[in-house]
């Protein structure tokens, strides 16, 4: 009994997540939503805003760098907190003795 | 890894594929590109060194103060020029509004802080790989 309710309900999240699905725009096209007035803004003035041919370092280092520089902490952040867990002896043969 | 042929074709490659991920570094913002993925690049092969001629000798190339030096060099690097804007125009990481030399547009030396971003990026992508890579690989023995 419990399983058949648990069931039916993922059935019927399923047929409303397949709806919304269905009512979302078209995905091409200058109608879509991805195609905003921030696309068009980026492909005007990157050039003469940041002085660079490649609008996605434009974007990546200049316009979002912020958000890079969050990436970077990212990073950052996993390799201390890998050498914390796995620290590595910087003297193998004294680590040896040690155990 | 004792394969006389893997150990030669690596001495031809790697020189090559650095040199690829410097490239990819230097113009990420003239070319499709940038700091991840050319620090991948150099990373890969400084990993591709360490799994042919074994960690001790890839320790003495690349050892726990040069990754230190990396690690840390890369972001701070990042973070330098940033707060650079901050003093030379008020707001974070702010770059032509600062007065950095925007340069012609399309040569190498161009973009303002943007080059610069680009090697702190590449130094600290490549680093962490490899840094990654030698601590698991040491935890094994």
């Amino acid at each position: 009994m419990k399983n058949k309710i648990i069931a039916s309900i993922f059935i019927l999240l399923f047929v409303v997540l397949v709806y919304s699905i269905m009512q979302m725009p078209a995905g091409s096209g200058t109608d879509s939503l991805a195609y905003s007035e921030s696309t068009e803004y980026y492909l005007e003035n990157a050039a003469s805003e940041t002085g660079v041919t490649n609008i996605v370092a434009a974007i990546l280092t200049d316009y979002r760098a912020f958000d890079t520089l969050g990436e970077t902490i990212v990073l950052f952040t996993s390799i201390v907190a890998v050498v914390s867990v796995l620290r590595p002896d910087r003297k193998p043969k004294e680590g040896e003795n040690n155990g | 890894m004792d394969d006389i042929i893997v150990r030669s074709i690596t001495r031809i490659v790697i020189p090559f594929v650095m040199l690829y991920g410097i490239y990819i570094v230097l113009h990420g913002h003239i070319s499709p590109g940038g700091g991840f993925s050319g620090g991948a690049l150099v990373g890969s092969s400084l990993i591709l060194y360490t799994l042919v001629f074994g960690v001790d000798k890839a320790r003495k190339k690349f050892s726990h103060r040069v990754s230190e030096i990396a690690e840390s060099g890369g972001i701070l690097l990042y973070l330098m020029v940033g707060i650079l804007g901050i003093f030379l125009s008020g707001s974070f990481l702010s770059n032509q509004s600062a007065g950095f030399p925007m340069g012609e547009l399309g040569s190498l030396l161009s973009g303002g802080i943007i080059p610069i971003l680009m090697i702190g990026i590449g130094v600290k992508v490549a680093s962490t790989m490899i840094s990654l890579f030698h601590i698991l690989i040491e935890e094994e023995k």
